[in-house]
């Protein structure tokens, strides 16, 4: 308890001992035990909305313990602690006195996916009415037991305050009598709520990760710690190609490894794959390195599968060639068409390019894992997941059993980056689990990780611009092919509807005719979500073309993407239905973007600077707005006398509109240029007759410390408009920057990633 | 029959003698600070110290360590400044690679009391971080070394 001399706290200790005896009959939680709120009503984000309804949300025990429940992920982007954070701002918390319970996978949380950039974003309201109504049942409590008027008390950190009289009764203190109000009902909202000069935590240096210390320490718990008694290891060998299932296979020399126990099948799943497991041959062991020993000398003859046609080289071309084709139309204005064929008449310039980006793995750190326990026809998981609510679905789907008989604890995730949107590894495990009838942990080993991935998509843009005598475009056409994220649900898909909203239907730049379109392409791998997802490769082909534009007319790359953005206004786009809130809330207004170039402009002292490097390096720019966020990064390159690209420089404008916690902000954007620099100079997944080419870091390769950027500069932009992404916003524009800087630096352009795959000197 | 100390506690092992220190930690010993990540000592998330030098344990088979004093991150106590830099830097995302970082730089600042930027990233260069932390990786041990103004790189 916090010592506290006040006259006022101690004459009033006899009613408080009343307060705690009931506080100690209902239990620890009291404002959760007495929290029945009888309005479950819709708050606005994405999927199923969340709930207000305090009492699942927070909890405050007699000993002033606050326990506020994170309901999203935590892969590295800080939502675990910035959901909290806004909570704990308005109940007026002392920080020091909050912990943190990570929510299991439960529909009343409303949507846990924790994807899109949108955890803030889609609750930050929410959890401020969370925690604004605590802290009126509070000061309701407080003024109750001094008999004086509610809107006389105030609060402090962690205490309700009567400034007339000078008392004062910790939030511990008066959690039983709270506990007996009535919960604030959907009528009531919005609740007063702070001023934004009285946040104490929200957009404040001081906040670092509630897990910090936990994860110097070794202490932290991750998906790939989580273990239960009597459990064993799985690891399992999946069919090399997409769809192919056990012809025969032979364990002999697989049973004979010491620790193995035995060898079980897990069906293959029946198309579309959605997130089911992909079927294969697990060997169940004592623990995880016996499992991985004994996989090595098991014999499976796997039968044939429709994908086994798929080679990188080729699909190549059948994408470039879908590119240079009519294809479906996403954004519209003007007539190109008529425009291109005024210009050829006239003598205009016409101006075309090609790019292409290979698929891509996710490779966080840890691989897939998950621990799974079934029992009574009921299964309880302990899996590093984003979206625990798939895990229940999946889970349930797979084995015939209600998702309601599902729980999913969510331990921290070792990154996630879209992979662990995916629960087949979740369902591998409960699989198991149900055969042997004992918990099973499943191990992917990172060759599992990187064959198996729902990889990013391999994708083809054909670019085409009509130029006027200023150099600006007069009309411009942008088509993209590759296989959709929607062929994970659906074998049929071949448009990507579902990515046009990524960097794709949304240009925001002034140009008279402008036609994006998309082409059909088929898939043949898993495809899934990666890191900021087709925004990679559409803002790849855009800005570097905008930056070929640039050149083309004989202008400063950072001047004309000012004039490509043209003047300060409200980009008109169409919106479905499920986007009314970005529309209301967050339009595409072009002085944010403009905003954002001239400060990363002028922060890497791009006028001074540009043109005055030197041989070998260079500038480049691109500015993107992704998850609703407006990013604009400067990146320097110095190419070596091997043709090796060095990044001593990456400055980074960022407008998120509100943030939560700006250092954790920084890190993401930070990250972000390493993981850019990842996929612009090295990354790449190739399949040959259907199978994965690469296995681990030896041949799919990141960035490592001596190839990172090595000074990366984040500009925050002061903003009061509403929170927006920031966990992939970051790595849309890296590429395209970087490529611009090489094109600086050597007059060569990158017309496909990786850029190691390109001489450059 | 393998002796060895790990964290100080003398240990015996008579399993698989093929079996890498890093799954004896962790699934024999329940010391699950050292992660996996790559199983061919590529990433440096299984990052240990034997005898005080950092070394792989997912490619150190148990037959090798007769005799070693192993460290892992547990056995780091009190916190090292190596630890406190890295939460004053803020260093960490998912935080899944840092404990191997973190053994990484411990024993590279034990061998090179007053590293250059290009000493750290040849140091730190075999520690994969897919966060992207590099920048702050690289100033946390600047600031443990007690170097002035590390944390502009960050």
């Amino acid at each position: 308890m916090k010592s506290n001399g006040d006259k006022s706290r101690r004459e009033s200790a006899m009613n408080r001992r009343g307060f705690l005896q009931g506080a100690l009959v209902s239990g620890a939680f009291v404002l959760t035990a007495r929290f029945v709120s009888e309005s479950l009503w819709a708050a606005q984000g994405e999927g199923a909305a969340a709930a207000f309804e305090p009492s699942i949300w927070m909890s405050i025990a007699p000993d002033g313990m606050v326990t506020i429940v994170a309901h999203r992920s935590e892969m590295g982007c800080g939502s675990r602690t910035a959901l909290p954070l806004v909570v704990a701002d308005e109940l007026d918390a002392d920080w020091a006195k909050v912990k943190i319970e990570q929510a299991i996978g439960d529909p009343k949380y409303g949507d846990q996916d924790t994807d899109g950039s949108h955890s803030v974003r889609s609750n930050f309201d929410l959890m401020r009415q969370v925690g604004a109504s605590g802290r009126v049942m509070l000061i309701t409590a407080a003024a109750n037991e001094w008999k004086v008027p509610a809107k006389e008390c105030t609060t402090e950190p962690h205490f309700v305050v009567h400034k007339a009289s000078g008392r004062k009764l910790g939030y511990g203190e008066l959690a039983g009598a709270a506990a007996k109000l009535p919960v604030p009902k959907k009528e009531d909202v919005p609740l007063p709520l702070k001023a934004r000069s009285e946040w104490r935590y929200i957009g404040k240096e001081s906040n670092s990760l509630f897990d910090l210390p936990e994860i110097v320490t070794g202490q932290a718990i991750f998906g790939m710690d989580s273990t239960r008694p009597g459990m064993v290891f799985a690891s399992i060998e999946h069919p090399p190609v997409l769809g192919q299932k056990i012809k025969s296979y032979d364990d002999q020399a697989t049973l004979k490894v010491a620790g193995v126990q035995k060898t079980v099948t897990i069906d293959p799943f029946k198309p579309p794959h959605m997130f089911q497991p992909l079927g294969g041959v697990a060997v169940i062991a004592d623990n995880t390195w016996a499992a991985f020993k004994g996989r090595k000398s098991l014999k499976i003859e796997w039968d044939e599968s429709p994908h086994a046609v798929y080679n990188s080289a080729a699909y190549r071309k059948t994408l470039e060639a879908t590119s240079r084709k009519p294809g479906k139309v996403a954004r519209n204005v003007g007539d190109v068409d008529a425009e291109f064929a005024r210009a050829a008449k006239g003598g205009g310039k016409i101006i075309e390019a090609e790019f292409y980006a290979p698929h891509l793995a996710h490779a966080s750190m840890e691989p897939p894992v998950a621990v799974a326990e079934y029992r009574d026809g009921k299964v309880t998981a302990w899996a590093p997941t984003q979206n625990p609510q798939a895990v229940q679905e999946t889970i349930a789907a797979v084995l015939g059993i209600k998702k309601e008989d599902v729980t999913c604890h969510v331990p921290l995730l070792g990154g996630g980056f879209g992979r662990k949107s995916k629960p087949d590894q979740v369902a591998e495990a409960a699989v198991l689990s149900k055969k042997l009838g004992k918990p099973v942990k499943v191990v992917w080993s990172r060759e599992d990780d990187i064959h198996f991935d729902f990889f990013h998509s391999v994708a083809a843009m054909y670019m085409k611009a009509a130029v006027g005598a200023d150099g600006k475009p007069t009309a411009w056409l942008q088509r993209t092919v590759y296989p959709p994220i929607n062929s994970t649900f659906d074998v049929s898909a071949t448009y990507a509807d579902d990515e046009m909203g990524l960097g794709w239907n949304n240009l925001p730049f002034d140009i008279p005719n402008h036609r994006a379109e998309n082409g059909p392409a088929d898939y043949h791998v898993r495809i899934g979500w990666l890191r900021s997802v087709a925004n990679i490769y559409h803002a790849f082909a855009i800005h570097s073309f905008a930056d070929e534009l640039a050149h083309a007319a004989h202008k400063d790359p950072v001047e004309y993407l000012l004039e490509l953005i043209g003047p300060a206004r409200i980009v008109p786009l169409e919106y479905k239905e499920e986007e009314a809130e970005d529309k209301a809330k967050y339009p595409l207004d072009t002085a944010r973007l403009r905003r954002v170039v001239e400060i990363a402009a002028e922060r890497s002292g791009w006028s001074k600077k540009s043109t005055k490097l030197g041989k070998g390096r260079g500038l480049g720019i691109a500015a993107h707005r992704s998850f609703l966020t407006y990013v604009a990064t400067v990146v320097e390159v110095e190419v070596d006398a091997r043709g090796q690209v060095h990044i001593p420089n990456v400055w980074t404008a960022v407008d998120a509109g509100t943030v939560v916690s700006p250092d954790n902000i920084r890190n993401q954007f930070e990250g972000a240029a390493s993981f850019g620099t990842s996929l612009a100079l090295f990354s790449e997944i190739t399949a040959t007759n259907g199978a994965i080419d690469q296995g681990n870091f030896n041949n799919y390769l990141l960035t490592r410390m001596n190839r990172a950027p090595k000074h990366v500069d984040v500009h925050i932009v002061e903003s009061e408009a509403p929170p927006a992404g920031v966990g992939e916003p970051g790595v849309p524009p890296f590429a395209p920057a970087l490529c611009n800087a090489v094109f600086a630096a050597t007059g060569k352009r990158a017309r496909e990633l990786p850029l190691s795959k390109m001489k450059l000197v | 029959m393998v002796r060895f100390k790990v964290n100080g506690k003398e240990k015996m092992f008579d399993g698989d003698p093929d079996m890498p220190l890093l799954w004896y930690l962790r699934d024999v010993e329940q010391l699950t600070g050292t992660k996996f990540g790559c199983g061919m000592a590529l990433c440096g998330a299984c990052t240990v110290h034997r005898d005080g030098a950092a070394i792989r344990s997912c490619a150190t088979p148990m037959k090798e360590v007769g005799g070693a004093e192993i460290t892992t991150i547990e056995g780091i106590t009190p916190m090292h400044p190596v630890q406190k830099a890295w939460m004053e830097i803020r260093v960490p995302q998912c935080g899944y690679c840092q404990t191997g970082q973190i053994m990484q730089a411990i024993a590279f600042l034990k061998e090179n009391k007053n590293p250059s930027d290009q000493d750290i990233d040849t140091a730190m260069s075999g520690n994969i971080c897919r966060c992207g932390t590099y920048q702050r990786i690289r100033a946390a041990i600047h600031k443990a070394a007690g170097h002035e103004g590390a944390k502009e790189t960050a």
